[in-house]
Protein backbone atom coordinates (compact mmCIF):
# COMPACT_ATOMS: atom_id res chain seq x y z
CA UNK A 1 0.00 0.00 0.00
CA UNK A 2 1.28 3.77 -0.59
CA UNK A 3 -0.11 5.22 2.47
CA UNK A 4 2.30 8.27 1.88
CA UNK A 5 -0.05 8.72 -1.87
CA UNK A 6 -2.91 8.03 -0.33
CA UNK A 7 -2.44 10.65 2.50
CA UNK A 8 -0.92 13.48 -0.49
CA UNK A 9 -4.62 13.11 -2.04
CA UNK A 10 -6.74 13.01 1.02
CA UNK A 11 -4.30 16.22 2.49
CA UNK A 12 -4.37 18.25 -0.65
CA UNK A 13 -8.12 17.43 -1.72
CA UNK A 14 -8.89 18.59 2.46
CA UNK A 15 -6.72 21.74 2.11
CA UNK A 16 -9.14 22.88 -0.96
CA UNK A 17 -11.80 22.70 1.47
CA UNK A 18 -10.43 24.54 3.72
CA UNK A 19 -8.81 27.31 1.51
CA UNK A 20 -13.00 28.02 1.00
CA UNK A 21 -13.60 27.12 4.27
CA UNK A 22 -16.41 30.32 4.70
CA UNK A 23 -17.77 28.94 1.37
CA UNK A 24 -17.87 25.29 2.25
CA UNK A 25 -19.49 25.48 5.71
CA UNK A 26 -21.06 28.99 5.00
CA UNK A 27 -23.88 27.96 2.42
CA UNK A 28 -25.15 25.05 3.62
CA UNK A 29 -25.11 26.68 7.14
CA UNK A 30 -27.14 29.36 5.64
CA UNK A 31 -29.19 27.34 3.31
CA UNK A 32 -30.21 25.37 6.50
CA UNK A 33 -31.24 28.47 8.41
CA UNK A 34 -33.45 29.15 5.55
CA UNK A 35 -35.21 25.93 5.55
CA UNK A 36 -35.86 26.22 9.26
CA UNK A 37 -37.09 29.73 8.64
CA UNK A 38 -39.38 28.95 5.56
CA UNK A 39 -40.31 25.11 6.75
CA UNK A 40 -39.85 25.40 10.80
CA UNK A 41 -41.27 28.61 11.66
CA UNK A 42 -43.40 29.81 8.88
CA UNK A 43 -45.15 27.06 7.99
CA UNK A 44 -43.98 24.47 11.07
CA UNK A 45 -46.40 26.65 12.92
CA UNK A 46 -49.54 25.40 11.65
CA UNK A 47 -48.28 22.26 11.15
CA UNK A 48 -49.29 19.70 14.75
CA UNK A 49 -46.27 17.45 15.55
CA UNK A 50 -45.73 14.66 13.77
CA UNK A 51 -45.62 11.63 15.35
CA UNK A 52 -44.88 13.26 18.37
CA UNK A 53 -42.10 15.25 17.51
CA UNK A 54 -42.85 19.11 16.98
CA UNK A 55 -42.41 19.46 12.86
CA UNK A 56 -39.42 21.88 13.14
CA UNK A 57 -37.14 19.18 14.77
CA UNK A 58 -38.70 16.57 13.01
CA UNK A 59 -37.43 17.85 9.50
CA UNK A 60 -33.71 18.30 11.24
CA UNK A 61 -32.25 14.91 9.92
CA UNK A 62 -33.67 14.84 6.69
CA UNK A 63 -31.70 18.77 6.03
CA UNK A 64 -29.01 17.02 7.35
CA UNK A 65 -28.98 14.15 4.78
CA UNK A 66 -30.02 16.42 2.17
CA UNK A 67 -27.09 18.69 2.05
CA UNK A 68 -24.83 15.66 3.48
CA UNK A 69 -26.09 14.17 0.33
CA UNK A 70 -25.41 16.68 -2.19
CA UNK A 71 -22.30 17.66 -0.55
CA UNK A 72 -20.69 14.56 -0.84
CA UNK A 73 -21.93 13.98 -4.58
CA UNK A 74 -20.44 17.26 -5.48
CA UNK A 75 -17.18 17.13 -3.52
CA UNK A 76 -16.34 13.73 -4.49
CA UNK A 77 -17.29 14.53 -8.26
CA UNK A 78 -15.90 17.42 -8.71
CA UNK A 79 -12.42 16.26 -7.17
CA UNK A 80 -11.65 13.37 -9.49
CA UNK A 81 -13.14 15.44 -12.39
CA UNK A 82 -11.25 18.75 -12.09
CA UNK A 83 -7.81 16.72 -12.75
CA UNK A 84 -9.59 15.19 -15.60
CA UNK A 85 -10.56 18.35 -16.68
CA UNK A 86 -7.29 20.31 -16.76
CA UNK A 87 -5.29 17.30 -17.50
CA UNK A 88 -3.09 16.86 -13.95
CA UNK A 89 -5.03 13.22 -13.84
CA UNK A 90 -1.97 12.41 -15.77
CA UNK A 91 -0.23 12.81 -12.20
CA UNK A 92 -2.15 10.23 -10.91
CA UNK A 93 -1.81 7.96 -13.67
CA UNK A 94 2.37 7.85 -13.98
CA UNK A 95 2.60 7.16 -9.95
CA UNK A 96 3.29 4.25 -8.16
CA UNK A 97 -0.52 3.88 -6.96
CA UNK A 98 -3.03 1.87 -7.97
CA UNK A 99 -7.01 3.01 -8.17
CA UNK A 100 -8.02 1.64 -5.15
CA UNK A 101 -5.61 3.98 -3.15
CA UNK A 102 -6.70 7.15 -5.42
CA UNK A 103 -10.59 6.35 -4.83
CA UNK A 104 -9.56 5.72 -0.96
CA UNK A 105 -7.68 9.86 -0.90
CA UNK A 106 -10.70 11.43 -3.15
CA UNK A 107 -13.36 9.24 -1.29
CA UNK A 108 -11.76 9.64 1.98
CA UNK A 109 -11.42 13.30 1.61
CA UNK A 110 -15.15 13.80 0.25
CA UNK A 111 -16.59 11.84 2.78
CA UNK A 112 -14.55 13.64 5.68
CA UNK A 113 -15.89 16.91 4.48
CA UNK A 114 -19.54 16.25 4.19
CA UNK A 115 -19.15 14.61 7.38
CA UNK A 116 -18.20 17.75 8.84
CA UNK A 117 -20.78 19.86 7.01
CA UNK A 118 -23.18 17.42 8.56
CA UNK A 119 -22.03 17.85 12.08
CA UNK A 120 -22.36 21.78 11.32
CA UNK A 121 -25.88 21.46 10.37
CA UNK A 122 -26.95 19.60 13.23
CA UNK A 123 -25.33 21.97 15.30
CA UNK A 124 -27.05 25.20 13.67
CA UNK A 125 -30.30 23.29 14.17
CA UNK A 126 -29.44 23.20 17.78
CA UNK A 127 -29.80 26.92 18.02
CA UNK A 128 -33.07 26.69 16.37
CA UNK A 129 -34.74 23.44 17.92
CA UNK A 130 -34.01 21.18 21.00
CA UNK A 131 -32.72 17.96 19.48
CA UNK A 132 -32.26 14.69 21.03
CA UNK A 133 -30.77 11.69 19.94
CA UNK A 134 -32.15 8.61 20.99
CA UNK A 135 -29.68 5.91 19.37
CA UNK A 136 -26.58 7.98 19.29
CA UNK A 137 -24.15 5.05 17.84
CA UNK A 138 -26.81 4.31 14.68
CA UNK A 139 -26.75 8.16 14.09
CA UNK A 140 -23.11 8.07 13.41
CA UNK A 141 -23.38 4.81 11.82
CA UNK A 142 -26.09 6.11 9.39
CA UNK A 143 -24.15 9.21 9.03
CA UNK A 144 -21.17 7.82 8.21
CA UNK A 145 -22.29 5.50 5.95
CA UNK A 146 -24.60 8.47 3.82
CA UNK A 147 -21.02 9.85 3.33
CA UNK A 148 -19.30 7.17 2.57
CA UNK A 149 -21.58 5.75 -0.11
CA UNK A 150 -22.72 9.14 -1.78
CA UNK A 151 -18.89 10.49 -2.35
CA UNK A 152 -18.08 6.92 -3.91
CA UNK A 153 -21.37 7.83 -5.95
CA UNK A 154 -19.92 11.32 -6.52
CA UNK A 155 -16.65 9.49 -7.57
CA UNK A 156 -18.28 7.85 -9.99
CA UNK A 157 -20.28 10.70 -11.79
CA UNK A 158 -16.98 12.43 -11.58
CA UNK A 159 -15.42 9.54 -14.02
CA UNK A 160 -18.33 9.47 -15.90
CA UNK A 161 -18.83 13.38 -16.76
CA UNK A 162 -17.58 14.42 -19.51
CA UNK A 163 -18.46 17.94 -18.88
CA UNK A 164 -19.48 20.34 -16.46
CA UNK A 165 -23.19 19.92 -17.20
CA UNK A 166 -23.12 16.06 -16.83
CA UNK A 167 -21.15 16.65 -13.61
CA UNK A 168 -24.54 18.46 -12.43
CA UNK A 169 -26.99 15.92 -13.90
CA UNK A 170 -27.22 13.54 -11.77
CA UNK A 171 -27.35 15.55 -8.84
CA UNK A 172 -29.80 18.05 -10.21
CA UNK A 173 -32.27 15.64 -12.46
CA UNK A 174 -32.16 12.39 -9.59
CA UNK A 175 -30.49 13.37 -6.03
CA UNK A 176 -32.33 16.63 -5.30
CA UNK A 177 -35.90 14.98 -6.48
CA UNK A 178 -35.82 11.73 -5.28
CA UNK A 179 -34.51 13.56 -1.28
CA UNK A 180 -37.30 15.95 -1.28
CA UNK A 181 -39.62 13.10 -1.98
CA UNK A 182 -38.15 11.05 0.19
CA UNK A 183 -39.34 12.49 3.36
CA UNK A 184 -37.18 14.76 4.20
CA UNK A 185 -40.03 17.68 5.22
CA UNK A 186 -42.84 15.11 5.98
CA UNK A 187 -43.70 11.22 7.33
CA UNK A 188 -44.55 9.11 4.55
CA UNK A 189 -47.95 8.13 6.40
CA UNK A 190 -49.10 11.92 6.20
CA UNK A 191 -49.49 10.31 1.69
CA UNK A 192 -52.47 8.84 0.25
CA UNK A 193 -51.85 5.06 0.59
CA UNK A 194 -51.34 4.90 -3.27
CA UNK A 195 -48.18 7.50 -2.87
CA UNK A 196 -47.29 5.69 0.00
CA UNK A 197 -46.68 2.71 -2.21
CA UNK A 198 -45.07 4.85 -4.99
CA UNK A 199 -42.48 6.17 -2.53
CA UNK A 200 -41.51 2.85 -1.05
CA UNK A 201 -39.43 2.68 -4.58
CA UNK A 202 -37.73 5.77 -3.49
CA UNK A 203 -33.81 4.25 -2.16
CA UNK A 204 -33.68 7.35 -0.17
CA UNK A 205 -36.41 6.97 1.55
CA UNK A 206 -34.89 4.37 3.65
CA UNK A 207 -32.16 6.27 4.33
CA UNK A 208 -33.85 9.33 5.87
CA UNK A 209 -36.04 7.20 7.64
CA UNK A 210 -33.34 5.04 9.33
CA UNK A 211 -31.70 8.44 10.49
CA UNK A 212 -34.85 9.82 11.59
CA UNK A 213 -34.91 6.61 14.04
CA UNK A 214 -31.77 7.22 15.40
CA UNK A 215 -32.82 10.78 16.76
CA UNK A 216 -36.86 9.94 17.35
CA UNK A 217 -37.18 6.25 17.81
CA UNK A 218 -39.73 6.69 14.96
CA UNK A 219 -39.38 5.17 11.29
CA UNK A 220 -41.44 5.05 8.26
CA UNK A 221 -39.87 1.92 7.19
CA UNK A 222 -38.33 -1.07 9.60
CA UNK A 223 -34.59 0.52 10.32
CA UNK A 224 -33.51 -3.22 9.17
CA UNK A 225 -34.40 -2.37 5.44
CA UNK A 226 -32.75 1.46 5.70
CA UNK A 227 -29.21 -0.96 7.11
CA UNK A 228 -30.17 -2.85 4.40
CA UNK A 229 -30.83 0.26 1.84
CA UNK A 230 -27.90 1.70 2.74
CA UNK A 231 -26.06 -1.52 2.34
CA UNK A 232 -26.74 -2.27 -0.82
CA UNK A 233 -26.41 1.07 -2.21
CA UNK A 234 -22.48 1.00 -0.72
CA UNK A 235 -22.09 -2.05 -2.28
CA UNK A 236 -23.41 -0.98 -5.98
CA UNK A 237 -20.97 2.15 -5.59
CA UNK A 238 -18.08 -0.62 -4.30
CA UNK A 239 -18.86 -2.64 -7.53
CA UNK A 240 -19.00 0.17 -10.11
CA UNK A 241 -15.71 1.75 -8.43
CA UNK A 242 -14.24 -2.08 -9.12
CA UNK A 243 -15.36 -2.15 -12.54
CA UNK A 244 -14.00 1.02 -13.40
CA UNK A 245 -10.42 0.26 -11.73
CA UNK A 246 -10.87 -3.15 -14.23
CA UNK A 247 -11.52 -1.16 -17.15
CA UNK A 248 -10.17 2.26 -16.60
CA UNK A 249 -13.10 3.53 -17.88
CA UNK A 250 -12.76 7.37 -19.40
CA UNK A 251 -9.40 7.54 -17.50
CA UNK A 252 -7.41 5.25 -19.00
CA UNK A 253 -7.19 4.66 -22.91
CA UNK B 1 25.13 -3.83 -17.47
CA UNK B 2 21.77 -4.01 -18.14
CA UNK B 3 19.89 -1.14 -19.94
CA UNK B 4 17.56 0.77 -17.04
CA UNK B 5 14.71 1.09 -19.77
CA UNK B 6 14.08 -2.52 -21.52
CA UNK B 7 11.13 -2.12 -24.54
CA UNK B 8 10.01 -5.06 -26.54
CA UNK B 9 7.94 -5.30 -29.57
CA UNK B 10 5.35 -2.41 -27.71
CA UNK B 11 2.34 -2.25 -29.37
CA UNK B 12 -0.48 0.59 -29.29
CA UNK B 13 -3.67 -0.27 -30.99
CA UNK B 14 -6.45 2.55 -30.14
CA UNK B 15 -10.07 1.65 -30.29
CA UNK B 16 -10.63 3.21 -33.70
CA UNK B 17 -7.62 1.23 -35.01
CA UNK B 18 -5.25 3.51 -35.46
CA UNK B 19 -1.28 2.21 -34.37
CA UNK B 20 0.01 4.24 -32.57
CA UNK B 21 2.94 2.19 -31.81
CA UNK B 22 4.13 -0.62 -34.30
CA UNK B 23 5.97 -3.10 -32.28
CA UNK B 24 8.40 -0.75 -30.75
CA UNK B 25 11.88 -1.87 -29.34
CA UNK B 26 13.97 0.43 -27.55
CA UNK B 27 16.94 -0.51 -24.67
CA UNK B 28 18.34 2.49 -22.76
CA UNK B 29 21.40 2.14 -20.63
CA UNK B 30 21.45 3.60 -17.30
CA UNK B 31 23.05 6.93 -16.83
CA UNK B 32 22.49 8.05 -21.00
CA UNK B 33 20.91 10.99 -22.37
CA UNK B 34 18.32 9.94 -25.42
CA UNK B 35 16.85 12.06 -27.67
CA UNK B 36 13.85 10.88 -29.50
CA UNK B 37 12.95 12.60 -32.46
CA UNK B 38 9.88 12.28 -34.62
CA UNK B 39 7.69 14.31 -36.87
CA UNK B 40 4.29 15.60 -34.74
CA UNK B 41 1.73 12.28 -34.52
CA UNK B 42 5.09 9.85 -34.75
CA UNK B 43 4.58 7.59 -31.45
CA UNK B 44 7.31 9.70 -28.99
CA UNK B 45 4.22 11.18 -27.10
CA UNK B 46 2.35 7.60 -26.99
CA UNK B 47 5.72 5.64 -26.26
CA UNK B 48 6.10 7.86 -23.21
CA UNK B 49 2.44 7.69 -22.00
CA UNK B 50 3.10 3.70 -22.23
CA UNK B 51 6.33 3.35 -20.19
CA UNK B 52 4.65 5.69 -17.68
CA UNK B 53 1.44 4.10 -17.47
CA UNK B 54 -1.01 6.95 -18.63
CA UNK B 55 -2.15 4.57 -21.66
CA UNK B 56 -2.49 0.69 -21.74
CA UNK B 57 -0.23 -0.91 -24.30
CA UNK B 58 -2.29 -3.20 -26.15
CA UNK B 59 1.04 -5.63 -26.94
CA UNK B 60 4.73 -6.48 -26.13
CA UNK B 61 6.55 -5.34 -22.84
CA UNK B 62 8.76 -3.06 -21.32
CA UNK B 63 11.05 -3.06 -18.36
CA UNK B 64 12.50 -0.01 -16.17
CA UNK B 65 15.29 -0.95 -13.58
CA UNK B 66 14.09 -4.73 -14.68
CA UNK B 67 10.50 -4.22 -13.21
CA UNK B 68 7.61 -4.80 -15.90
CA UNK B 69 5.60 -1.93 -16.30
CA UNK B 70 2.36 -3.95 -15.96
CA UNK B 71 2.91 -6.17 -13.23
CA UNK B 72 5.02 -4.35 -11.04
CA UNK B 73 4.04 -1.09 -11.72
CA UNK B 74 4.49 0.26 -8.44
CA UNK B 75 8.55 -0.52 -8.39
CA UNK B 76 8.66 0.95 -11.93
CA UNK B 77 6.59 3.65 -11.46
CA UNK B 78 8.88 4.77 -8.30
CA UNK B 79 11.78 4.67 -10.53
CA UNK B 80 10.06 7.34 -13.48
CA UNK B 81 9.71 10.96 -13.45
CA UNK B 82 7.51 12.56 -16.56
CA UNK B 83 7.38 16.15 -17.77
CA UNK B 84 4.42 16.21 -19.98
CA UNK B 85 4.64 18.38 -23.21
CA UNK B 86 1.12 19.70 -22.27
CA UNK B 87 1.56 22.22 -19.30
CA UNK B 88 -1.25 20.88 -16.76
CA UNK B 89 -0.92 22.11 -13.22
CA UNK B 90 -3.83 23.31 -10.74
CA UNK B 91 -4.34 26.65 -11.41
CA UNK B 92 -5.35 27.81 -7.61
CA UNK B 93 -2.77 25.89 -5.85
CA UNK B 94 0.67 26.82 -4.50
CA UNK B 95 3.75 26.21 -6.29
CA UNK B 96 5.66 24.49 -2.96
CA UNK B 97 2.18 22.25 -2.23
CA UNK B 98 2.13 20.92 -5.54
CA UNK B 99 5.77 19.77 -5.35
CA UNK B 100 4.88 18.58 -2.08
CA UNK B 101 1.38 16.63 -3.51
CA UNK B 102 4.19 14.74 -6.15
CA UNK B 103 6.57 13.72 -3.78
CA UNK B 104 3.83 11.90 -1.43
CA UNK B 105 1.95 10.92 -4.62
CA UNK B 106 5.30 9.15 -5.17
CA UNK B 107 5.03 7.30 -1.93
CA UNK B 108 7.95 9.69 -0.94
CA UNK B 109 7.75 10.84 2.69
CA UNK B 110 8.42 14.58 3.78
CA UNK B 111 12.11 16.11 2.44
CA UNK B 112 11.54 19.97 3.03
CA UNK B 113 15.15 20.45 2.35
CA UNK B 114 15.12 18.01 -0.61
CA UNK B 115 12.25 20.33 -2.45
CA UNK B 116 14.27 23.35 -1.59
CA UNK B 117 17.02 22.02 -3.35
CA UNK B 118 14.50 21.23 -6.07
CA UNK B 119 12.90 24.57 -6.60
CA UNK B 120 16.27 26.67 -5.82
CA UNK B 121 17.93 24.90 -8.80
CA UNK B 122 14.96 25.81 -10.88
CA UNK B 123 14.90 29.04 -9.76
CA UNK B 124 11.29 28.87 -8.13
CA UNK B 125 11.99 29.33 -4.42
CA UNK B 126 11.08 33.22 -4.52
CA UNK B 127 7.81 31.79 -5.81
CA UNK B 128 7.37 29.04 -3.71
CA UNK B 129 4.29 30.61 -2.13
CA UNK B 130 2.70 31.92 -5.09
CA UNK B 131 -0.56 30.37 -6.56
CA UNK B 132 0.23 28.78 -10.16
CA UNK B 133 -2.25 30.64 -11.92
CA UNK B 134 -0.02 34.17 -11.19
CA UNK B 135 3.17 31.99 -13.08
CA UNK B 136 4.46 33.05 -16.55
CA UNK B 137 4.36 30.16 -19.14
CA UNK B 138 8.04 29.15 -18.45
CA UNK B 139 7.56 29.31 -14.50
CA UNK B 140 4.76 26.80 -15.26
CA UNK B 141 7.13 24.42 -16.82
CA UNK B 142 9.57 24.93 -14.37
CA UNK B 143 7.07 23.77 -12.07
CA UNK B 144 6.40 20.47 -14.00
CA UNK B 145 10.18 19.47 -14.17
CA UNK B 146 10.10 20.23 -9.81
CA UNK B 147 7.08 18.03 -9.67
CA UNK B 148 9.11 15.34 -11.63
CA UNK B 149 11.91 15.88 -9.76
CA UNK B 150 11.34 15.83 -6.01
CA UNK B 151 10.48 12.35 -5.83
CA UNK B 152 14.09 11.50 -7.00
CA UNK B 153 13.54 9.57 -10.17
CA UNK B 154 16.20 7.62 -11.63
CA UNK B 155 14.43 7.78 -14.93
CA UNK B 156 12.87 11.16 -16.42
CA UNK B 157 11.30 11.38 -19.49
CA UNK B 158 11.28 15.14 -21.02
CA UNK B 159 8.46 15.56 -22.98
CA UNK B 160 9.41 18.81 -25.69
CA UNK B 161 10.37 20.36 -21.86
CA UNK B 162 11.80 23.36 -24.47
CA UNK B 163 8.76 24.09 -26.57
CA UNK B 164 7.82 27.61 -26.25
CA UNK B 165 10.17 28.47 -24.01
CA UNK B 166 12.55 31.38 -23.99
CA UNK B 167 15.97 30.80 -24.73
CA UNK B 168 17.36 32.06 -20.93
CA UNK B 169 14.91 29.38 -19.47
CA UNK B 170 16.10 26.60 -22.18
CA UNK B 171 19.72 27.24 -20.88
CA UNK B 172 18.52 26.98 -17.28
CA UNK B 173 16.82 23.38 -18.61
CA UNK B 174 20.15 21.94 -19.83
CA UNK B 175 21.72 23.00 -16.57
CA UNK B 176 19.72 21.27 -15.04
CA UNK B 177 19.67 18.02 -17.41
CA UNK B 178 23.18 18.31 -17.28
CA UNK B 179 23.48 18.03 -13.22
CA UNK B 180 21.17 15.11 -13.31
CA UNK B 181 23.27 13.57 -15.90
CA UNK B 182 25.93 14.12 -13.60
CA UNK B 183 24.13 12.52 -10.71
CA UNK B 184 23.28 9.48 -12.89
CA UNK B 185 20.07 10.27 -13.42
CA UNK B 186 18.42 8.67 -17.05
CA UNK B 187 16.96 10.67 -19.46
CA UNK B 188 15.08 10.45 -22.35
CA UNK B 189 13.48 13.65 -24.09
CA UNK B 190 12.04 14.44 -26.95
CA UNK B 191 12.42 17.31 -28.85
CA UNK B 192 11.35 19.72 -32.33
CA UNK B 193 15.18 21.56 -31.54
CA UNK B 194 17.08 19.42 -33.10
CA UNK B 195 20.18 20.95 -32.35
CA UNK B 196 19.39 20.81 -29.08
CA UNK B 197 19.38 16.73 -29.44
CA UNK B 198 22.89 17.84 -31.44
CA UNK B 199 23.92 19.58 -28.15
CA UNK B 200 22.96 17.25 -25.27
CA UNK B 201 22.37 13.79 -26.22
CA UNK B 202 24.36 10.68 -26.42
CA UNK B 203 22.33 8.65 -28.61
CA UNK B 204 19.41 9.83 -31.06
CA UNK B 205 16.77 7.24 -31.67
CA UNK B 206 13.99 8.19 -34.78
CA UNK B 207 10.98 7.62 -34.55
CA UNK B 208 8.09 7.55 -37.48
CA UNK B 209 4.43 6.10 -38.14
CA UNK B 210 4.63 4.00 -34.64
CA UNK B 211 8.22 2.88 -35.25
CA UNK B 212 11.72 3.31 -34.57
CA UNK B 213 13.68 3.84 -37.64
CA UNK B 214 17.02 3.81 -36.18
CA UNK B 215 18.94 4.45 -32.46
CA UNK B 216 22.63 5.07 -32.89
CA UNK B 217 25.30 6.89 -31.21
CA UNK B 218 25.07 10.69 -31.73
CA UNK B 219 28.76 11.30 -32.94
CA UNK B 220 28.74 7.91 -35.11
CA UNK B 221 25.21 8.53 -36.46
CA UNK B 222 26.58 11.97 -37.87
CA UNK B 223 29.87 10.77 -38.63
CA UNK B 224 27.80 7.70 -41.09
CA UNK B 225 24.86 10.08 -42.36
CA UNK B 226 26.53 13.00 -42.72
CA UNK B 227 27.45 14.23 -45.94
CA UNK B 228 30.42 17.12 -46.39
CA UNK B 229 29.90 20.01 -48.37
CA UNK B 230 32.85 22.02 -50.11
CA UNK B 231 32.61 25.12 -51.01
CA UNK B 232 35.10 27.02 -53.16
CA UNK B 233 34.81 30.76 -53.59
CA UNK B 234 36.13 31.88 -57.16
CA UNK B 235 38.20 34.69 -57.78
CA UNK B 236 36.33 35.76 -61.18
CA UNK B 237 32.57 34.70 -61.12
CA UNK B 238 31.90 32.20 -63.93
CA UNK B 239 28.78 31.81 -66.23
CA UNK B 240 28.57 28.10 -65.65
CA UNK B 241 30.48 25.23 -64.55
CA UNK B 242 33.42 24.46 -66.84
CA UNK B 243 32.72 21.30 -69.01
CA UNK B 244 36.16 19.60 -67.98
CA UNK B 245 34.67 20.06 -64.31
CA UNK B 246 31.35 17.98 -65.18
CA UNK B 247 32.45 14.66 -64.04
CA UNK B 248 32.38 16.55 -59.89
CA UNK B 249 28.61 17.07 -59.88
CA UNK B 250 29.68 20.93 -59.00
CA UNK B 251 26.28 23.22 -58.35
CA UNK B 252 27.12 26.85 -59.11
CA UNK B 253 26.17 29.13 -56.61
CA UNK B 254 23.33 31.90 -57.99
CA UNK B 255 25.99 34.97 -58.56
CA UNK B 256 28.43 32.46 -60.09
CA UNK B 257 30.77 33.38 -57.64
CA UNK B 258 30.77 30.06 -56.13
CA UNK B 259 31.21 26.20 -56.70
CA UNK B 260 29.81 23.52 -54.16
CA UNK B 261 30.86 19.79 -54.05
CA UNK B 262 29.70 17.01 -52.11
CA UNK B 263 31.24 14.34 -50.71
CA UNK B 264 31.06 11.39 -48.42
CA UNK B 265 33.72 11.06 -45.77
CA UNK B 266 32.91 7.38 -45.38
CA UNK B 267 33.58 6.80 -48.94
CA UNK B 268 36.62 5.25 -50.99
CA UNK B 269 38.27 8.38 -51.59
CA UNK B 270 36.91 12.47 -51.16
CA UNK B 271 38.01 13.10 -54.65
CA UNK B 272 39.12 16.71 -53.66
CA UNK B 273 42.68 16.44 -54.18
CA UNK B 274 41.72 15.64 -58.03
CA UNK B 275 38.64 18.23 -58.34
CA UNK B 276 41.30 21.35 -57.11
CA UNK B 277 43.85 19.64 -59.14
CA UNK B 278 41.39 19.73 -62.41
CA UNK B 279 40.12 23.21 -61.37
CA UNK B 280 43.57 24.60 -61.25
CA UNK B 281 43.63 23.33 -64.89
CA UNK B 282 40.81 25.19 -65.89
CA UNK B 283 42.43 28.47 -64.99
CA UNK B 284 40.21 28.74 -62.26
CA UNK B 285 41.79 30.83 -59.31
CA UNK B 286 40.18 30.65 -55.70
CA UNK B 287 39.61 33.26 -53.22
CA UNK B 288 38.28 30.47 -50.19
CA UNK B 289 37.33 27.35 -49.36
CA UNK B 290 35.42 26.03 -46.52
CA UNK B 291 33.82 22.68 -45.51
CA UNK B 292 30.62 22.00 -43.56
CA UNK B 293 29.11 18.61 -41.94
CA UNK B 294 25.34 18.39 -42.91
CA UNK B 295 23.55 18.71 -39.30
CA UNK B 296 21.54 16.70 -37.73
CA UNK B 297 18.62 18.24 -38.55
CA UNK B 298 19.36 17.44 -42.13
CA UNK B 299 20.12 14.09 -41.56
CA UNK B 300 16.71 13.91 -39.62
CA UNK B 301 14.66 15.64 -42.55
CA UNK B 302 16.67 13.41 -44.78
CA UNK B 303 15.67 10.15 -42.52
CA UNK B 304 11.68 10.94 -41.93
CA UNK B 305 11.69 11.58 -45.74
CA UNK B 306 13.21 8.37 -46.68
CA UNK B 307 10.73 6.42 -44.68
CA UNK B 308 7.39 8.47 -46.44
CA UNK B 309 8.58 7.41 -49.44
Amino acid sequence: MNWQGVKAIYIYEMKRFFRTIMESLLSPVISTTLYFVVFGAAIGSRIDEVEGVTYGAFIVPGLIMLSVMTQAISNASFGIYFPKFIGTIFELLSAPINFFEIVLGYVGAAATKSLLIGVVILLTAGLFVDIEVQHPLAMVAFLVLTCLSFSLFGFIIGIWSENFQQLQLIPLLVITPLVFLGGAFYSISMLPTAWQTVTLFNPIVYLISGFRWAFFGYADVPVVASLLAIGLFLGICLGIVWLIFKTGYRIKS
Amino acid sequence: MAPIVEVEDLQKTYKGGFEALKGVSLSIEEGEILALLGPNGAGKTTLISALCGITTPTGGIARVGGHNIVDDFRAARSMIGLVPQEVALEPFEKVINTVRFSRGLFGKPRNEALIEKVLRQLSLWDKRDARIRELSGGMKRRVLIAKALCHEPQVLFLDEPTAGVDVELRRDMWQVVEGLRESGVTIILTTHYIEEAEAIADRIAVINHGEILLVEEKDTLIRRMGRKTLRIDLTTPVDAVPEGLAAYDLELTQGGEALIYHYDTQGEGTGITRLLQALAAEGLSMSDIHTRQSSLEEIFVSLVQEGAA
